[in-house]
């Protein structure tokens, strides 16, 4: 009987926790968008004309194809990260392109179409040098890499080594350069820094060294940022220091030829490092004689070398990106230049909004392209193509061209444009902008959730009734005002008829729903929020959650590249007609100075308000519930010296805090001494130290130190329990989670420990010991409970552990919690389970009220995330069921915590790399909006306890009203019978 | 196998996290010094506070801690009483809300040698001075220790904790000191318990095998679901096959 009440139970578990999407839900409420990151290399297909492709390797280690007229992924490939997977070489030949991975580690070679691999070989260790295809006959059939101390040939085709070489003298001379230009030979470039240059020529056919000359170069020291090989094996290089060009035949010459810029009439920008961009269309052949010199930041020349001798084409100053591209047998250079900065070519309005808010007006800026013939270095005709410059974007950093040839044989050409913002530009003539991607979006660092705000007629009700406004006014313009909002409101209604009227006689699928920023508005649950995104590259963006669109988007520039970034909402839109306020402090971790970035969250614009400046390191910074007359928080910084300043820091912000000093308490953390520290604020500003713990850096080190989330609700205080009495939990707001492991990594001995430290009292609430354990730790802290995963040692396995803090059966202060007032220390319940899978991330599901229950979301290395119950993590598991233990509905304990496809709420839209799940409440207590991000970011709603608070999709309306009528109807009838028959009765 | 409810298993794990904690009751109004006896290996380090008006801290000796090194680790305290100028004074700070600070210096216990016990620096605690007061200085000290021995910590609490503002008026309850000392060292977090697991479930599964309900045969089992069966078959046979095929047009 038992087994079978077991088996009920289990049943309806299953039944009431199975909560995946059906099919046509996919994509209603959730979307994905797929990143590369950062690119490193970019080449476009142009094995067929009609090719749409470009082929990408990144900084993030991601080898994809894009679609050039969408801008859409065809395929990616998403190798390991850090140096491992680093992608150190692309080489694009017809459909192949061959890509050299982790330092040389492997050489792969994909199919370009489908994005197939063609074959893949492990390459002998040596640190990757460089790599260029080898051809013969002008065909293209092997790829030669070279190595510190060695080079490879390998057959093109099936990726098999033809021969290895090792290098001769490579103690000495450091190898740094490979070509070949297609005569059977294949040239090794070293150079022995501030002496000489070495080159070894090995035959193609079978490794033998033909030839080994060294010529002296005491001014060099490293070959490809200052050489290159132009035209017939013309090694060509450039000398900063004495401002000449320096040429070397490779075939004939053991001599180097200088020849002085000076003789060109050319000079050097001060301070500026000269380089030299050469190409080589065709690999079997040699480069072209044609080569842009770069002498500025905006100067490039058009050069040519001939018979030794160097010629200009042409000069383009100013200048600021030059690339070459190559079609049939047509070779283009295309220059990119700053258009006039002249204010007349701009819109009037835009001038005019310039000159109104003249503090920090941007003017848009513009750039213009043009094609030249790279033979001669005339300019071709109708190839101009304008590039309009984001005023809230990134300078120009990249140029990749894709020239064509048209029906007329002239060369049209479409460019790729990268900025510093790592955005992608591609932009067709005369300058229609085709699609842009923000690669930035691949390393989001943090990111918050802002509610919408109310719309112009909703906005203008709340103004009517605002506070202030029935002080100010009297009775008259009150009712005045009232018949204005009306007629507003009727206003709003009529246009709104006017579009459905409209949108009616329209087809269904040219109705467009465009989000823009002017017609945003908060929704009726309101689940559709904005979001607040920081990228590591220093661009901000506002994500409409809804669609995923991006509503706006700001690039600080000058962003130390290892800053770390808080972001903190210090107004929300619920303060009408308060704009909310969201700031974001950028600290630089070296050397700890930090500056401010106060946005308005909604339209992305810098506030007006100056952010103080801050000339200490920050050490701490913190969010406090007052508010100042504006309603914004006030924000508390504390810098190196312990002194705190406000921002705001108006008269009534201080004033507040000089009355609230004695109760403002923080803590620091300093992981290096091991010590966690706690100060209390005084009235003038300064700080007191009031606790200390210093746990020894010898045994552990600290590791993760996590509160909680200040706007989470807990809805009950305590549990029931199977005999109808009540255990009460231990609901500490100050409470920290202190995560440490041992600084011993020997699997005995190594240990994880936690501590549960009071942040106001520094009082140790509970300190345990995961031994045989280490990191990483991911930790979730929330209500009375603490759930963290490690992985044992000792079983080499992922372990949860799960934390509860209960008072016990009766509360000590039920009224207000207070760490100063708590001398009993809460009864601790700890159990913990197997999980079979790694994990990358870990978060609590978080609601309006806190009366649904919780998920745990964890992100899986696999790019699944996983809802999981909170009900499993429960240290009040039995092991043996008894009544009680049913009638609380708690699971029989299993140490195996089942992981079901089921509950991965991202069905097959797997979120690659993800590194952090961000939770938000929604005005639905029954729905959650969860955002997870890594290389894609991904949103959805999850509903923990089912969509409780709302009725199906399917409700049937129709049946439920015509029931209620007709039993309204059948209850008046029957009345009436009823009455009927008893006059009838009276009668007789 | 212990049947353990889970209400029990709650009061085990506290139990078991007692364990860990040595009460020493100390031994009060002794001088400092009086009794340093070194026969058990113990040692002694001071016991500091300070409550100051303008809370600016200024420790002064409280009291002496007697730790014994070991595996475990125990500690007695032999404290001074308040001389009448700490007992007003301390009334004074516990009217401004100041506070009533402890400080004990670092040590390492797993070790003999007294050079190595001692470390820099000092850990802190505090507690509302009017706590002291009003609780009649009767205090909760513990020592947190880590896995080594280190001392990484010390909180105070009083019992009771909150201030209500009731007046003191016996100066004699603001004389002796009413402490409860403990060393709290790390409990052993549980890993899965596979072990019982294995153990409840081959239970089970023996339980199982001697059940004889189970070895009934597959008729005797089943027997009610094949009459069933048979007698539907028969029903369904005998009625005239439904029209059907229509209604799951709809």
């Amino acid at each position: 009987m038992a087994k079978l009440i077991l088996l009920c139970i289990k049943f309806v578990l299953l039944c009431s926790i199975a909560d995946a999407v059906f099919e046509d839900q996919v994509g209603k409420f959730d979307w994905r968008q797929q990143y590369v990151g950062k690119v490193r290399f970019a080449h476009f297909d142009m094995h067929v004309q009609s090719s749409k492709k470009v082929i990408l390797a990144t900084e993030k280690n991601v080898f994809a194809s894009l679609n050039s007229r969408t801008g859409d992924l065809y395929w990616r490939h998403v190798d390991k990260t850090g140096p491992e997977g680093n992608i150190d070489a692309l080489l694009l030949h017809g459909q192949d392109a061959v890509l050299v991975a982790g330092n040389g580690r492997v050489l792969r070679s994909w199919e370009v179409n489908i994005g197939g691999l063609n074959w893949e070989i492990v390459l002998d260790s040596g640190s990757f040098q460089s790599a260029c295809f080898v051809g013969q006959q002008d065909s293209v059939k092997y790829v030669a890499v070279l190595k510190k101390t060695a080079i490879s040939l390998h057959y093109l085709s099936n990726g098999h080594q033809k021969w290895l070489e090792n290098l001769p003298e490579s103690e000495t001379v450091q190898y740094q350069a490979v070509y070949s230009g297609g005569n059977g030979e294949v040239y090794t470039l070293g150079v022995v820094p501030h002496s000489h240059i070495a080159v070894v020529v090995y035959s193609v056919e079978d490794g033998e060294i033909t030839k080994q000359i060294s010529v002296e170069a005491p001014w060099l020291s490293n070959i490809p940022t200052s050489c290159a090989v132009v035209g017939q094996g013309m090694l060509t290089c450039v000398d900063p220091a004495t401002v000449s060009l320096y040429t070397l035949d490779l075939e004939e010459q053991s001599q180097m030829t200088q020849i002085p810029l000076q003789s060109l009439g050319l000079e050097v920008s001060p301070g500026f490092q000269p380089v030299l961009v050469s190409t080589q269309p065709n690999p079997a052949r040699p480069p072209l004689s044609e080569f842009f010199l770069q002498l500025g930041p905006d100067h490039h020349l058009l050069l040519q070398l001939n018979n030794g001798q160097i010629v200009t084409l042409r000069d383009f100053k100013p200048a600021l990106l030059v690339s070459f591209a190559t079609t049939g047998e047509k070779t283009v250079a295309a220059v990119m230049a700053p258009k006039n900065k002249t204010v007349k070519n701009y819109p009037l309005s835009l001038f005019v909004f310039c000159l109104s808010t003249i503090v920090d007006c941007f003017l848009p800026q513009a750039c213009s392209l043009n094609l030249f013939s790279a033979e001669s270095g005339r300019r071709l005709l109708d190839t101009t193509l304008i590039f309009n410059m984001d005023p809230n974007g990134g300078k120009p950093e990249k140029l990749y061209v894709q020239a064509f040839l048209k029906k007329d044989d002239s060369v049209g050409y479409r460019v790729m444009v990268q900025t510093e913002d790592h955005t992608l530009t591609f932009i067709q003539q005369p300058g229609r902008v085709m699609w842009t991607r923000e690669e930035a979006l691949s390393d989001v660092v943090t990111m918050e959730m802002v509610d919408l705000p109310l719309t112009g007629t909703q906005a203008e009700l709340e103004g009517e009734f605002g506070k202030k406004a029935a002080i100010q006014d009297g009775l008259l313009s009150m009712v005045l005002k009232r018949l204005s909002s009306q007629l507003i409101l009727l206003q709003a209604w009529m246009a709104h008829l006017w579009k459905l009227f409209y949108d009616a006689r329209k087809p269904r699928s040219q109705v467009k729903n465009d989000v823009t920023i002017e017609n945003l508005s908060r929704d009726e649950f309101n689940l559709q929020k904005m979001m607040v995104m920081v990228t590591a590259s220093g661009k901000l963006f506002g994500i409409d959650s809804k669609t995923g669109t991006i509503l706006w988007r700001h690039y600080l520039d000058n962003i130390p590249s290892n800053a770390a970034f808080k972001l903190m909402v210090q107004r929300t839109t619920a303060h009408f007609p308060h704009p909310p306020q969201c700031t974001l402090l950028i600290k630089d971790k070296d050397t700890g100075l930090a500056t401010l970035h106060v946005f308005n969250p909604i339209f992305g614009r810098k506030s007006h308000i100056t952010p103080p400046a801050l000339p200490q390191p920050i050490l701490q910074s913190l969010m406090l519930p007052l508010i100042d007359q504006d309603y914004a928080k006030v924000l508390l910084l504390v810098d190196d010296q312990y002194k705190v300043s406000a921002f705001p820091s108006t008269k009534n912000v201080l004033q507040q805090l000089q009355e609230m000093a004695g109760s403002i308490f923080f803590y620091l953390v300093d992981s290096n001494q091991g010590r966690l520290s706690g100060y209390r604020l005084r009235t003038d500003l300064s700080t007191e130290l009031i606790w200390e713990v210093i746990i020894p850096t010898e045994v552990q080190r600290i590791v993760t130190v996590k509160g909680k989330r200040p706007n989470e609700h807990v809805h009950s205080q305590g549990r029931v329990m199977g005999d109808r009495s009540v255990l009460y939990k231990y609901l500490n707001p100050n409470l920290l989670a202190v995560v440490t492991e041992s600084t011993d990594l020997h699997q005995e001995r190594s240990f994880v420990g936690i501590l549960l430290i009071d942040g106001v009292t520094g009082r140790i609430i509970h300190e345990a010991v995961q031994r045989k354990a280490r990191g990483p730790v991911h930790l979730v802290h929330s209500e009375n409970w603490v759930v963290y995963e490690y992985w044992s040692t000792k079983s080499r396995r992922n372990e949860f552990s799960v934390l509860e803090l209960y008072e016990g059966m009766e509360l000590y202060n039920s009224t207000v919690f207070s760490s100063l007032d708590r001398p009993h220390p809460p009864q601790v319940l700890q159990q913990s389970y197997i999980f079979p899978s790694s994990i990358s991330t870990l978060e609590a599901t978080l609601t309006e009220k806190g009366i649904t229950s919780r998920h745990l979301l964890v992100g899986l290395p696999s790019g699944a995330i996983l809802s999981l119950p909170k009900m499993f993590l429960d240290p009040r598991r039995p092991e043996i069921v008894s009544e009680q233990s049913r009638e609380e509905n708690l699971i029989p304990y299993a140490p195996e915590m089942p992981i079901r496809t089921e509950w991965f709420i991202n069905y097959n839209q797997t979120v690659s790399r993800v590194r952090g799940i961000y939770t938000a409440p929604s005005g639905l207590e029954s729905t959650c909006l969860v955002v997870a991000y890594g290389l894609d970011i991904y949103q959805t709603r999850v509903y923990p306890s089912k969509q409780f608070d709302v009725l199906k999709d399917d409700y049937d309306y129709m049946l439920i009203s015509s029931v209620l009528f007709a039993l309204f109807f059948a209850t008046m009838i029957s009345k009436r019978l009823a009455e009927v028959k008893l006059l009838n009765r009276a009668w007789r | 196998m212990a049947h353990l409810s889970p209400f029990q298993l709650s009061i085990f794990s506290t139990v078991s996290f007692l364990l860990c904690t040595n009460f020493v009751c100390c031994n009060n109004g002794r001088r400092v010094g009086d009794a340093l006896d070194t026969e058990f290996g113990g040692f002694s380090v001071p016991l500091e506070h300070s409550f100051e008006v303008d809370d600016v801290a200024k420790f002064r000796v409280r009291g002496a801690l007697v730790l014994k090194a070991g595996r475990e680790p125990s500690v007695s305290l032999s404290q001074n009483q308040l001389s009448e100028e700490d007992r007003t004074k301390l009334k004074e700070v516990a009217a401004v809300d100041g506070l009533y600070r402890i400080r004990v210096p670092r040590v390492f216990l797993q070790t003999d040698r007294q050079t190595e016990r001692q470390m820099e620096g000092h850990l802190t605690a505090f507690v509302r001075a009017c706590a002291m007061v009003e609780s009649h200085l009767s205090d909760v000290i513990s020592l947190h220790t880590d896995v080594s021995g280190y001392l990484i910590g010390v909180s105070i609490v009083t019992i009771p904790g909150a201030c209500r503002g009731t007046e003191v008026e016996d100066e004699v309850d603001l004389e002796v000191f009413n402490s409860t000392l403990s060393i709290v060292a790390p409990v052993n977090a549980p890993g899965p318990e596979t072990a019982l697991f294995l153990e409840r479930m081959e239970q089970e599964m023996e339980k199982k095998g001697k059940n004889p309900q189970e070895q009934k045969s597959f008729f005797a089992k089943y027997w009610y679901l094949i009459l069933g069966g048979a007698i539907f078959l028969m029903a369904t046979s005998s009625a005239q096959p439904p029209a059907g095929g229509d209604r799951e047009q709809s």
